[in-house]
């Protein structure tokens, strides 16, 4: 296991899951935009909803095509490239893909279908089911791939068995609704949902910008700014971080984010900006606001959080504790008899992966050094200064998102918002910000739970498939050519559809046709 | 409710039938991606044969999609140890599957010609690279493959992927192109009408002859092929270790199941009857009832595969004991449990509105539906 390997497949892994993530959260958000819409379509008849729901559903489509293009890569790259994690975990992780497969992406992939080309063949009420089968299906998909993920960040309702040498599910409703997990989804779709309004609400503003399709982009400007306002508040209230005080797994990851290096009394302070020192072990300097982390962390005026350096301290402890585990493992691997041996195991087994962690430094962990000890307990808190400054981009992207939708919502209702030219302009400013944040999110998650794949479990540096180097470097350059590739044809279409508008349907009614007419 | 050996058992009949699903419903339209070039000759031609599968490819995907993750909940040792064993085959189905979101998607939605031909190529290699790839994986699976544990069951495989493409393989990939090709043309026999049918139905004759005759052809080989056998005394309710058996390997072994049990020659009969009458039923234009049959067909090839292979599911060349069967791969008991829940709740849904989408949109598809909803359609 060379840490090239590891580094190359960690890669490879970013890449491909940051390029699906590209595509994701516009599904999910803009699912339920369509659903809106046709809602008000069924309700007044009026065509023009209809035709809203054709044109933004066929950007919707356009988006659709790589999320699902990129999203077979994900559901194989476990057994590509991540195979010791397959089998350690399969037995919990890989049954909330499977049941995603067969309980959301059947069901949003078989109605999207019906989606474009039922149009004709269905009654309204019928179309409108669909639509909202496969909003619903595209969210129920988020929520099961969340729960694996949320296993990852806090692996609740499994065992290790010594026997089979993997993890074993033991209670499948704590996986379920793992506080963790719960969070997680939330906070994602309701970040799925703010991507598709700014988008929405973005383009109808270039529209109203140049003075075409107005009644068109007005109500389309409004529907996104009213589901936009409700889901940046959402995005915000039910941000991620309030899963992470709940449980043990998540405290170095809070701890790293908010460059909280000593123990703070509680409620501690929130960082507002520093400049974490990682050599130092300290910040140079920082802006707090007192109670606020302790606040949002642990929803409590009393409740204690770690900091990086006790954390530090107290995981060496488990490494050192994990060491017998892991001797009294080999020794069972060898003997399943040798109840010196079992006994051992069982009295360190709850440190095992933290054991294991030393396998990157001491193949042979009973022969590890004091300062490969302090090495690995070291590594048990991620790097500082990438997670602090993601999270702070992220977090402040999520207040100028509430912002910009508290201003749309407001002069929507004042009904003046198509002749307030600087929020229109601020408003197409605004359309790629979504995306940035969404990957920060994204990354502060992942990188937040490093150095394990499954936090406490299983160090991400023992997950990886014994592939040679050269395999990774071919696979690498492929996924990132050929995504690249797709994105650029990706964004070619749909600057063109964005920039041609509802003319696109082949109406007749709207602005290009006329102009040509 | 189940002991643990019966779901072991309910599990490799499961897996059979999502692979059988994702041939039947995948399959068609894998099939129809590869014969595009080919039954379309120009533009309004192609549109037609895209549009027979256009509202559905992307259901039939998940077949594909949810395969994948029922492997992993199920046998997570198989999933682990056969992707990254066969990786560079796998990115390649992978990168194949690429094509077709796109390709569908956005091929009509710019008037040029170039671009157009350039989908539809994509969609080709989409349709016709993965049942190739998976046939060369099976005849893989029925020579052994290098791999081993360690001791920490930590896959290993030692071997390269060139040597996948080894004579029996190859013939294995035929047999698996022919058959998708064969069921996708009696598909887009159903759904078209005029020259794309006509030029379907001379596909279906063709491919269909070439499947029997290559599926009669791997089973003349299969007696010479090395076999396994497991040697120790197997308790199928023990926890799953694949270390802890041994194995021999044995010329002509993967006919024992048929010898211990005659009634099993049903199955790869099945195969080559269904086939052929699938072949008369298109040649004498009846395409549904073709379809079904090339259905039933494919029911009898991946059958005769997998009961060839009975315990095994990927045995191990290079290091016998490592092999890996229906007894030693799977996940837990409560694990087995809970996924065979799961199917039998959500596999009836999907089958019924799946049925209904096919229904919704049934009928030919004609070059007048395409000038008619030029902007809409595929």
């Amino acid at each position: 296991m060379t840490e090239t390997l590891v580094d190359l497949s960690r890669l490879q892994f970013a890449v491909t899951a940051m390029y699906h993530f590209l595509f994701v959260p516009l599904t999910l958000g803009l699912s339920f935009l369509l659903v809106i819409m046709e809602a008000i379509y069924v309700m007044t008849d009026k065509p023009i909803y209809k035709d809203m729901v054709k044109f933004w559903g066929k950007l919707f489509g356009i988006n659709f095509a790589l999320g699902v293009t990129t999203g077979i890569t994900m559901e194989f790259q476990f057994g590509t490239n991540w195979a010791y994690y397959s089998h350690y975990v399969g037995d919990i992780f890989g049954a909330p893909l499977a049941i995603e497969g067969m309980m959301a992406f059947f069901l949003e992939s078989t109605f999207i279908g019906l989606f474009f080309f039922g149009w004709d063949r269905l009654t309204k009420m019928q179309h409108f089911s669909v639509t909202v089968l496969t909003a619903i299906g595209s969210n129920l998909s988020a929520l099961w791939i969340l729960i694996a993920n949320g296993w990852m960040q806090d692996p609740v309702g499994s065992a290790f068995s010594y026997t089979t040498m993997r993890m074993e599910l033991t209670d499948f409703w704590a996986v379920v609704f793992n506080p963790t997990a719960q969070a997680k989804f939330v906070h994602t779709v309701s970040a799925g949902y703010v991507t598709a309004s700014v988008f929405v609400l973005g383009i109808s503003a270039w529209y109203l910008l140049k003075g075409r399709d107005v009644e068109f982009a007005k109500r389309s400007f409004r529907v996104a700014a009213a589901f936009g306002f409700a889901s940046a508040l959402s995005v915000i209230v039910l941000g991620d971080e309030s899963g992470y005080g709940v449980t043990e797994s998540q405290k170095s990851k809070l701890a790293a984010m908010e460059g909280m290096w000593e123990a703070e009394p509680a409620p501690a302070g929130f960082n507002l900006l520093a400049w974490p020192n990682e050599e130092k072990q300290a910040n140079e300097w920082e802006v707090k606001i007192p109670y606020a982390l302790g606040l949002i962390a642990t929803r409590s005026t009393s409740e204690e959080l770690p900091g990086i350096k006790e954390i530090r301290e107290t995981n060496k402890a488990r490494i050192e504790s994990g060491i017998h585990a892991v001797l009294g493992l080999e020794r069972l691997r060898k003997n399943a008899n040798d109840n010196e041996a079992k006994a051992l195991f069982e009295a360190h087994q709850d440190d095992l992966g933290y054991g294991l962690l030393l396998k990157r430094y001491a193949p042979n962990v009973g022969e590890a050094t004091p300062a490969q000890i302090a090495q690995a307990a070291h590594d048990t808190v991620p790097k500082v200064a990438p997670l602090f400054w993601s999270f702070r981009a992220m977090v402040a992207l999520g207040f100028s998102f509430a912002l910009l939708f508290t201003l749309s919502f407001w002069y929507s209702l004042k009904g003046t918002f198509a002749d307030t030219r600087w929020l229109l302009r601020w408003a197409v400013l605004f359309i790629p910000l979504p995306w940035i944040a969404n990957e920060l999110g994204w990354f502060v998650a992942e990188y937040g739970r490093q150095p394990w794949s499954i936090f406490g479990v299983l160090p991400t540096h023992l997950s990886v498939s014994t592939l040679s180097i050269g395999n990774l470097y071919g696979s690498l350059a492929g996924f990132i050519g050929f995504y690249t590739l797709l994105l650029v044809v990706e964004l070619y279409l749909m600057f063109k559809f964005a920039r041609l508008g509802p003319s696109s349907l082949g109406t007749g009614k709207y602005h290009f046709e006329r102009a040509s007419a | 409710m189940f002991d643990y050996e019966t779901l072991k058992l309910i599990w490799w009949l499961l897996v059979g039938i999502l692979l059988l699903g994702f041939a039947i419903m995948d399959g068609h339209d894998m099939g129809v991606g590869t014969l595009l070039p080919f039954v379309g000759k120009n533009d309004n031609e192609r549109r037609v044969v895209i549009n027979t599968v256009g509202p559905h490819w992307d259901g039939n995907q998940v077949w594909f999609i949810t395969g994948g993750g029922a492997i992993f909940a199920a046998w997570p040792l198989v999933y682990a140890t056969a992707f990254s064993g066969f990786y560079w085959a796998m990115l390649a189905v992978l990168w194949a599957l690429f094509f077709r979101p796109v390709g569908f998607d956005y091929r009509s939605k710019i008037q040029n010609a170039t671009w157009r031909s350039t989908w539809d190529w994509g969609l080709f290699v989409g349709g016709a690279v993965p049942p190739l790839i998976f046939g060369v994986a099976f005849g893989n699976l029925l020579q052994g493959v290098p791999f081993h544990f360690d001791n920490n069951l930590m896959s290993h495989y030692t071997g390269s992927f060139w040597q996948l493409l080894n004579p029996f393989a190859l013939l294995a990939g035929v047999v698996s192109s022919a058959m998708i090709t064969f069921h996708g043309a009696n598909y887009l026999m159903h759904r078209t009408q005029g020259a794309v049918f006509e030029r379907s139905r001379r596909a279906a004759f063709w491919s269909g002859m070439v499947m029997v005759a290559s599926f009669l052809l791997a089973g003349v080989f299969i007696g010479d092929l090395p076999g396994f056998v497991i040697t120790s005394t197997v308790d199928p309710a023990a926890l799953p270790d694949p270390l802890a058996k041994t194995v021999v390997i044995q010329t002509g072994a993967w006919l024992g199941n048929f010898r211990a049990m005659p009634a099993l020659w049903l199955v790869p009969t099945l195969a080559v009857v269904a086939g052929l009458i699938g072949i008369a039923l298109g040649t004498l234009r009846k395409p549904l009832a073709a379809f079904v049959a090339s259905a039933l067909a494919m029911a009898g090839i991946i059958g005769t595969a997998g009961v060839a292979l009975f315990p095994f599911i990927m045995p191990s060349i290079s290091d016998p004991r490592s092999s890996l069967t229906v007894w030693d791969s799977v996940s837990s008991h409560l694990t087995l449990s809970l996924m065979f829940w799961a199917t039998l709740i959500f596999m009836p849904l999907i089958i019924i509105y799946t049925s209904w989408a096919y229904k919704v949109m049934s009928g030919k598809v004609t070059e007048q539906f395409i000038t008619a909803n030029d902007k809409a359609a595929y």
